[in-house]
C-alpha cells in the first residue's frame, strides 16, 4: 500500500459513517426515503472505488452530499414520478453543480441523523424490520450483509427492507425528531430495537454460531451514536453502558474450539479493560441522574459491572448482585429476572436456597437455561442422577450448538464421576 | 395532505340499537373533537347485515357469501377517512376513537383518486 492510501477497513468506517449523516440529509432535502437511499448507496460505491487510489478527501462529507445531490437529481429526473417533497426536485435541480462541490460540512443539521433513527425504529414497523433498516440505513451494512447477519436469504431480506421503506413511503411515516411529549417512549422505542439488534447478534437462540459479533458490534456504534446525539435519556445511558459491559466479555465467552466458556472459567485479562471503564463510568452516571427510580437498562448495567470489576467468581460481589437483581424484579417482574436472581441467590446462600428459589418459578418447562441451572444446583448438591434427568430436560429444548456441547459435557462428567 | 381510513374493529352489535346510546354518544364526542381532520365515515350494521362478494375472475360467476368476509370476534363495525399531517398525527387520533378501547383500530393510507 503506498502511503497515503487508506487501509480498506478504515476507508470502509469512514464512508459508512459519513454516509449516514449524507442519507439524513439527503431524506430531509429530497423528502423522500428511497431517491435519498439510491443516491447514497451509488455515491459511496463510486467514492470506495475512488478513494481506494487518490485517499481520502479533507472533507469527506462535502464531497459525499455533493455527489449524491447530483445523483439524486439525476434519479429525480429519470423518474419524476416519484412522490417527492414539493419543489425539492425544482430547487436541487436548478441549484448550479459548481456551487455543490463547495459545500461546507455542516450541511448536515444536528437532527438530521436523529430523524433518521426515529424513522428507522418507528413503532408502527415490526421489530425484525426495525433492525433490519436500521442496519441496513443506519449501519450502512448492503443488504446481502443485512441478511447474513440476521441470518435469512437475501431474497427475503430484500423483500423486508422494500416492504419498510413501502410504508414509510405510502403511510407517510414522518421524517421527524418526535415532540417532547412522546419523546419518552418513542426513545424507548429505539432503545428497545438496538437492545434487540445486539441480543440478535450476541447469541443466536438456535444454530451453530453462538457469537456474531458483526451485529454486536453494530449495535454498541448504534448505541453510542444514540448516546452522542440523546445525552441527556438515560435510558440509552444504560443501554450503551450495558452493552458496552456485556461485549467487553466477548472474546472469552467461547474457546478456540467455539466450546462455551462460563463466565466463572472466563480469563478476565482478556476482557475488553477500555469498555470495561467506559460502561462503569457510564453506570455511575445512569445512576446519579435518577436515583430514586433507577432505569432497567442501568441496573442490568450495574450488575454487569459487578461482574467485570470482579477479579474472579469467587471475587464476585454476590450480595451487590443480588441487591440488583432485587430492584430489576420490581422494574421487571419476568421470570428470567428471577432465574438470574435465584442463581446469584445460590452464589451467596448456597446452592440449597438457590435451588429452592429456581424451583418455585412457574412457566419456565420450555426454557432451557432453567433446566440446565437446576442441573448445576442438582449437581453441586450431589444429587447426580435428578441433575443428569434435568439436564437430559434441557438438551431436549432449542439451543445453539455451542450450548448443546457444553450440555452433553456436563451431564456426561455427572453421571461418569 | 395524505388521508387515513381508520378502520374499527370492535364486538359485532348492533349500534342502532337504543342500549349503544353511551357508545354512539362516546363517537359523537370524538366526531366533534376531531371535526378537523374527518373527511368522511360511517358506523356500520352489525355482520348479520353483511354480503360478500366475490367474482372468479373479472367479468367472471359472481359469488355471494352471507356475512363478513372473515368471521372473527371483533368485525369492522364502521370507519373514518382522516385527512392528517402523517401517520403520527393518524395514530394519535386513531387512539381516540372508542372502538380502540373494546377492540381495533387499524390506520391505513388511501391512495387518491
Amino acid at each position: 500500500m503506498a502511503p497515503g492510501q487508506p487501509s480498506d477497513g478504515v476507508l470502509e468506517r469512514t464512508v459508512r459513517d459519513e454516509g449516514r449523516a449524507v442519507l439524513a440529509t439527503l431524506i430531509r432535502q429530497t423528502g423522500s426515503f428511497d431517491v435519498a437511499e439510491e443516491a447514497v448507496q451509488d455515491t459511496v460505491v463510486r467514492a470506495l472505488e475512488r478513494w481506494r487510489t487518490t485517499g481520502v478527501p479533507a472533507h469527506p462529507r462535502a464531497w459525499l452530499i455533493a455527489a449524491a445531490r447530483n445523483r439524486a437529481i439525476d434519479i429525480i429526473r429519470r423518474d419524476t414520478g416519484r412522490p417527492i417533497k414539493e419543489g425539492a426536485a425544482h430547487a436541487m435541480t436548478t441549484r448550479p453543480d459548481d456551487e455543490l462541490t463547495g459545500l461546507p460540512d455542516d450541511t448536515v443539521l444536528p437532527d438530521d441523523v436523529l430523524r433518521l433513527v426515529f424513522t428507522c425504529c418507528h413503532p408502527s414497523l415490526s421489530p425484525e424490520a426495525q433492525v433490519a433498516l436500521s442496519l441496513r440505513t443506519l449501519c450502512g451494512l448492503s443488504t446481502p450483509e443485512v441478511a447474513r447477519a440476521l441470518l435469512v436469504s437475501e431474497a427475503t431480506m430484500t423483500k423486508r427492507l422494500t416492504r419498510a421503506r413501502q410504508k414509510i413511503r405510502d403511510a407517510h411515516i414522518p421524517y421527524r425528531v418526535p415532540a417532547d411529549h412522546e419523546l419518552p417512549q418513542r426513545v424507548s422505542a429505539v432503545v428497545a430495537t438496538v437492545y434487540l439488534m445486539f441480543n440478535e447478534g450476541y447469541a443466536a437462540t438456535a444454530g451453530a454460531t453462538h457469537v456474531r459479533a458483526d451485529v454486536s458490534d453494530e449495535a454498541v456504534r448504534l448505541a453510542r451514536l444514540l448516546h452522542e446525539l440523546l445525552p441527556d435519556e438515560v435510558e440509552v445511558t444504560g443501554l450503551l453502558s450495558l452493552v458496552l459491559l456485556v461485549h467487553a466479555r466477548r472474546s472469552t465467552r467461547v474457546d478456540a474450539n467455539g466450546d462455551l466458556v462460563l463466565l466463572a472459567h472466563q480469563d478476565r485479562a482478556q476482557w475488553d479493560h477500555v469498555a470495561i471503564r467506559e460502561g462503569v463510568v457510564l453506570v455511575g452516571e445512569g445512576l446519579r441522574r435518577t436515583p430514586e427510580h433507577p432505569d432497567r437498562y442501568v441496573v442490568q448495567a450495574a450488575i454487569a459491572a459487578a461482574h467485570c470489576l470482579a477479579s474472579s467468581s469467587t471475587d464476585t460481589d454476590w450480595t451487590a448482585i443480588v441487591s440488583w437483581y432485587d430492584v430489576l424484579s420490581r422494574l421487571d417482574a419476568s421470570p428470567v429476572v428471577r432465574l438470574n436472581r435465584a442463581v446469584a441467590l445460590a452464589e451467596r446462600d448456597g446452592a440449597a436456597i438457590g435451588l429452592e428459589e429456581i424451583e418455585a418459578i412457574d412457566g419456565m418447562a420450555d426454557y432451557p437455561l432453567w433446566h440446565a441451572s437446576r442441573a448445576e444446583l442438582l449437581r453441586q448438591l450431589g444429587r447426580r442422577a435428578d441433575a443428569a434427568t434435568a439436564f437430559d430436560l434441557a438438551l431436549g429444548l432449542p439451543l445453539t450448538d455451542a450450548q448443546r456441547r457444553h450440555l452433553v459435557n456436563r451431564r456426561d462428567s455427572t453421571t461418569d464421576s | 395532505m395524505p388521508t387515513y381510513a381508520a378502520l374499527i374493529y370492535s364486538p359485532d352489535v348492533d349500534n342502532s340499537h337504543a342500549d349503544q346510546t353511551e357508545t354512539m354518544a362516546a363517537y359523537g364526542a370524538f366526531g366533534q373533537a376531531a371535526a378537523a381532520v374527518i373527511r368522511g365515515g360511517a358506523a356500520l350494521y352489525p355482520t348479520a347485515t353483511a354480503t360478500t362478494v366475490r367474482v372468479k375472475e373479472k367479468g367472471g360467476d359472481l359469488i355471494t357469501a352471507d356475512g363478513p368476509y372473515a368471521e372473527t370476534k371483533e368485525v369492522l363495525t364502521g370507519f373514518y377517512l382522516l385527512e392528517c399531517a402523517d401517520l403520527d398525527e393518524a395514530i394519535a387520533w386513531a387512539a381516540q376513537i372508542p372502538g380502540a378501547w373494546d377492540g381495533a383500530v387499524e390506520v391505513r393510507p388511501t391512495i387518491a383518486m
